[in-house]
């Protein structure tokens, strides 16, 4: 079937292209949209809806389209779904399939749900799917999941690319219909930067669609082409067609998404397929235009049932007649020059429905002289036509409402009226104000540098939007704005809000507002019976206005009825809140370069190479890479980690800890900033010495930890865990700065500037002596917990003498550039001596044998120093430390408190999982006793059992005791004991 | 992205800065000599204005200093930003010479 007109419109009828839609072989024409070439081919059915799954066809001709969703694919890889048949630009080849229907579009068992509708109002899932509870997982949620949705998300990682980029101008202007262009010819002439961006391919807006207006003697569409011709050879005017303005953000920075290549048949490989730009303008200018809306009737869904304005765009841009025979029901003039339009085109028009008792103007004169018939007090009484419409019957609403003709079409064109479009202005978080004039909220006190022009703030009119658009893009130039000669149709305001009249009494169908959620009136009145007062509980009872569409076609009808309902004006009711994006955008082009090995920066060690050509394997901490063990000869972890471990404690390893955070806390009164800080006294350290330090917040609770060492009477050398560097260094500055400034204390962060090659183990000092020089390691002259410098293989070096493993230990600090080559030359040496590399996963059961916290893991923000069984690092004579207040509060020093205990499994000693709650009694039933949790397990090959660390209320009175720790398969039973599980009195630390 | 006017660098983008909380909040002296109902007011209790809200900033990647700010929470304009130990200025939401 051919529905286009011989001649006219604007597609190209020199180049014809093939598509396809659910696997049938159609035709079009370069220019067509997926839309305008489907129903060129007579297809109207193209959908079906949600949650009735009633044939739906084309409602509108732009991006408010609520029904003619698809699925267009190019490959297996690029398939997107719930495009708006609209907005997709034909190209040679299209495939595009309909959705939500099995087994077919026209035959759709899911329509099972209409006729069942008495069971589904608006919010039925509140109220059902709740016995038996057993049914959830294998019935109702697997149902619902493939009932649920329209479109199928792709299966493949997407294979484009998508750019971004960052812009400055002068003026960004919004939308290229007339108030657009106008405004953005006005500030080009002022000589500013200029943006204009539009969601569509073309610009020109409204009058793509006009054949009747003139401008300065010139058609729409020509008048368009030579200013956009004058913008785009102007250098410091930017044009941004097939891009959407999708969000309005603080300080005007607007996101744009930008469409590239998704119209060409054969996009260029590697080109990026979007391009996001994020936009700070001097000043913007909304130019978005108005929506027209739809009516409110029985029945008002059928396919062939569409917008007037959106029935001449698609004969006066694409030179398709949406039907043979039609009828118009409006409340509005411009209806009528749609008659007139698709009248000339040898549309038959068999009557225009007005719902106004007095229709009048030079259009509806017009109409009448061209023989067309007018039925004034209209309403529409019901429909019919199952995959098509193809009967109105109307109604007379002049005092009651009684039953009129009967009238056989194909077509149905309503038009309500016209909505401004606000949503960008609300984003910017302007004020919307409601205006009776123009039945609408449009755009009041503004937030941001912008104004709205145009028909998106109730200027309606083709010479009043071209004023006002020049008039905003003049304003604060200092020039006056161009003048318009326009000959045109005198501007309407009239408007139609919510349901039409209806028979009183009867039984009608379905009354849709929200098309593409299948909320009717119906539901509305539900929603407000049920005592729903607010809109924005009504919306999400409802669903109204929450769908891909954000309710661009129903929102004001929704509010209309709803205002009805509860008997207050519109303004009452209010609206809802306005998100972004305006339509929906790709999450490519908002990742854009940050996928694969681009996602997050990697930080590596010095050693990373050595290790990863060792075959080791890495874990992150934060954004480093750490080896956690280095498998031999297909070892799995356990293996490893056992060898290593036992190696360690028997000859000596080599642990990479560059990581670790290191601040240079520096300054006369850096001693002073320490005390005040950390829990530990700092004044009796003494130069060369070093202590372990604790970092509390002022909640009292374990901040962070780690070996503080102090170079010098004004220089301390912290070193933090390996994710809390960071914000340790942040907490220190904020005292610094905030609290204390009037301390001399400066803070550098040295972490990246040291490598530091741990060596560990009864050996280890035997393998340092061959390397280092200037320093004496015997035990006198370098105790535990002592600083020396020197030199290693001709480096300056730090010598910490110092244990995370409980062995005799060093860490050796040396800069980072010279970290590969001192490891290595460490490594070398130590072969002899039976050295072995270790990795983290290791240097954990080694720590956890000797009950060391790791803070984090062993610690979660709750833990006290005294929890931890640290009170002894407590400086008990400082008058005030951070946290200190908060520990003297009752509920601190509570002995009921979780304590760090160590637990060790009887029986067959398995290793618990750690997060594993503890019970004091056993076989309970949910809700179960606990009273604490398993925080670090491993099995210890050195000691050849498992062990644990666990919090446990009242842990230190426990030990002995035998507690519970339940699982899926049954208790385990475990005994507290001393979290020190190997060496208790710490003799191996001397060697 | 908001942008930030901080006192020592200029005009810069809200992702180099980290954001501080309210403002003006003083430690104790001597928080020995607090209630516990006091200390946890300090702790925990912080203003939610809906207006103009004193708040500290850090320019945590440029220059890491931290100052305040007077910004209005309904619209995220910034009223004025002045440096850490100054006193919250007088000034009043779309006042002249405020950021729009």
């Amino acid at each position: 079937m051919n529905a286009r007109v011989p001649r006219g419109g604007m597609v190209d009828r020199s180049r014809p292209l093939r598509f396809t839609f659910d696997g049938k072989p159609y035709a079009g024409f370069a220019g067509d949209t997926l839309a305008s070439a489907l129903l060129a081919n007579g297809v109207h059915l193209v959908g079906r809806s949600f949650k009735y799954h009633r044939p739906r066809g084309i409602l509108a001709a732009g991006s408010e389209e609520p029904s003619a969703l698809v699925t267009v694919s190019r490959d297996a890889a690029r398939s997107t779904p719930n495009l708006r048949a609209t907005q997709v630009e034909l190209y040679d080849g299209l495939t595009a399939a309909s959705q939500n229907r099995w087994p077919s579009l026209q035959w759709d068992f899911g329509r099972i749900n209409d006729w069942l509708s008495p069971f589904f109002p608006s919010g039925f899932y509140y109220k059902t799917f709740m016995w038996p509870r057993s049914a959830w997982k294998s019935l109702y949620e697997p149902v619902i999941r493939r009932a649920a949705g329209l479109g199928e998300a792709p299966t493949r990682p997407d294979p484009d690319r998508y750019a971004q980029r960052y812009a400055h101008c002068d003026v960004l202007v919004v939308g290229a219909g007339p108030a657009g262009i106008a405004a953005a010819q006005a500030a080009a002439d002022a000589g500013g930067r200029v943006m204009l961006c539009d969601e569509q391919a073309q610009f020109g807006g409204s009058l793509l669609s006009d054949v009747a207006s003139r401008i300065d003697g010139e058609t729409g569409p020509a008048w368009v082409a030579a200013a956009i011709a004058a913008l785009g050879s102007n250098p410091r005017v930017t044009l941004l067609p097939r891009t959407t303005a999708f969000g309005f953000f603080p300080h005007n920075f607007l996101g744009l998404s930008e469409r590239l290549t998704d119209h060409l048949e054969a996009p260029p490989d590697g080109a990026p397929r979007e391009r996001l730009w994020q936009v700070r303008a001097g000043r913007v200018i909304l130019a978005a235009g108005a929506i027209e809306r739809p009516l409110v009737f029985p029945g008002n869904d059928r396919p062939g049932i569409m917008l007037a304005g959106a029935a001449q765009t698609y004969l006066n841009r694409y030179g398709v007649k949406v039907g043979g025979r039609v009828v118009i029901v409006t409340a509005h003039d411009a209806a009528y020059q749609a008659a007139l339009d698709l009248r000339a085109a040898g549309v038959t028009v068999a009557a225009v429905a007005d719902l106004r008792s007095a229709p009048a103007g030079t259009l509806y004169e017009a109409a009448r002289a061209a023989g067309i018939d007018v039925i004034a007090s209209s309403t529409v009484l019901g429909t019919a036509g199952d995959l098509r419409v193809r009967r109105i019957d109307l109604g007379l609403a002049d005092g009651a409402v009684r039953a009129g003709l009967r009238i056989p079409c194909d077509a149905v064109l309503m038009s309500g009226g016209f909505t401004p479009s606000v949503h960008l202005f609300s984003q910017s978080r302007g004020r919307l104000e409601w205006s009776a004039e123009a039945q609408a909220f449009v755009p009041g006190r503004s937030a941001e540098n912008e104004r709205s022009a145009g028909a998106c703030r109730g200027v309606f009119g083709l010479a009043e939007s071209l004023a006002d658009g020049a008039t905003a893009g003049a304003a604060g130039t200092g020039r006056d704005p161009r003048r318009f000669t326009v000959e045109a149709a005198p501007r309407c305001m009239h408007a139609h809000l919510g349901a039409l009249p209806a028979l009183a009494g009867a039984a009608a169908g379905k009354s849709f507002v929200d098309l593409q959620h299948d909320v009717t009136a119906k539901d509305l009145g539900l929603a407000t019976r049920e005592g729903f007062q607010s809109i924005e509980h009504v919306k999400r009872y409802t669903t109204t206005g929450m769908a891909t569409d954000q309710g661009k076609t129903s929102n004001l009808n929704a509010m209309s009825i709803v205002a009805g309902r509860l008997s207050v004006g519109i303004p009452q009711v209010g609206h809802t809140t306005f998100r972004m994006p305006y339509t929906p955008v790709t999450f490519g082009s908002f990742a854009g370069i940050s996928r694969g090995d681009l996602f997050d920066p990697v930080r590596t060690t010095p050693t990373h190479e050595w290790a990863a050509a060792r075959g080791a394997v890495f874990e992150n901490v934060g954004l480093w890479k750490r080896a956690r063990y280095f498998p031999r000869s297909g070892e799995w972890l356990h293996a490893a980690v056992a060898r290593e471990c036992l190696a360690v404690r028997s000859a000596c390893g080599i642990f990479d800890a560059s990581t670790l955070g290191k601040i240079e806390v520096v300054g006369p009164d850096a001693a002073e900033f320490m005390n005040r800080l950390y829990i530990n006294s700092w004044t009796n350290l003494g130069v060369a010495r070093s202590r372990y330090g604790i970092l509390c917040r002022d909640d009292g609770f374990i901040y962070d930890d780690g070996v503080v060492a102090r170079l010098a009477g004004d220089r301390f050398h912290v070193t933090t865990t390996t994710g809390g560097a960071p914000r340790v260094l942040a907490m220190m500055e904020d005292y610094r700065q905030t609290e204390w400034p009037d301390l001399r204390v400066w803070l550098t962060s040295t972490t990246e500037q040291w490598a530091v090659i741990a060596v560990q183990g009864p050996r280890s000092r035997s393998v340092l002596e061959s390397l280092v020089e200037g320093i004496d390691l015997g035990g006198a002259a370098l105790p535990h917990m002592s600083v020396g410098r020197g030199r290693i293989c001709g480096i300056p070096m730090m010598l910490f003498r110092v244990s995370f493993t409980g062995e005799l230990g060093f860490e050796v600090n040396v800069p980072a550039d010279f970290g590969a080559p001192v490891w290595e030359a460490v490594h070398a040496a130590g072969q002899k001596h039976g050295m072995v590399e270790y990795g983290t996963e290791t240097m954990h059961v080694l720590r956890a044998e000797k009950g060391y916290i790791i803070v984090g893991q062993d610690t979660d923000g709750t833990v006290t120093p005294d929890d931890a069984g640290l009170t002894w690092a407590v400086g008990k004579l400082k008058a005030d430390y951070v946290g200190k207040r908060s520990l003297e509060r009752a509920s601190m020093k509570d002995p009921g408190r979780k304590q760090l205990v160590g637990l060790r499994t009887r029986g067959d000693g398995v290793v618990l999982e750690e997060g594993a709650q503890v019970a004091a009694k056993a076989r309970q039933s949910p809700p179960m006793d606990l009273i604490g949790h398993v925080t670090s397990a491993y099995h210890s090959s050195v000691l050849g059992y498992p062990i644990a660390l666990a919090l446990v209320a009242g842990g230190r009175s426990r030990l002995g005791e035998r507690l519970y720790v339940p699982m899926p398969g049954g208790d385990i039973e475990v005994e507290v004991t001393s979290p020190v599980f190997y060496d208790p009195t710490g003799a191996r630390i001397n060697g | 992205m908001l942008l930030i006017n901080c006192p020592y660098c200029g005009s810069r983008p809200e992702i180099e800065f980290t954001y501080g909380g309210q403002a003006h909040l003083t430690r104790a002296a001597k928080p020995a000599e607090l209630d516990d109902a006091a200390w946890t007011d300090y702790l925990y209790v912080r203003a939610n204005v809906k207006g103009v809200h004193a708040e500290r900033w850090r320019h945590a990647h440029g220059c890491g200093r931290f100052f305040n700010a007077l910004r209005d929470t309904t619209t995220d304009h910034f009223l004025c930003v002045y440096k850490t130990g100054e006193a919250r200025p007088d000034v009043a939401a779309g006042a002249p010479g405020t950021a729009p």
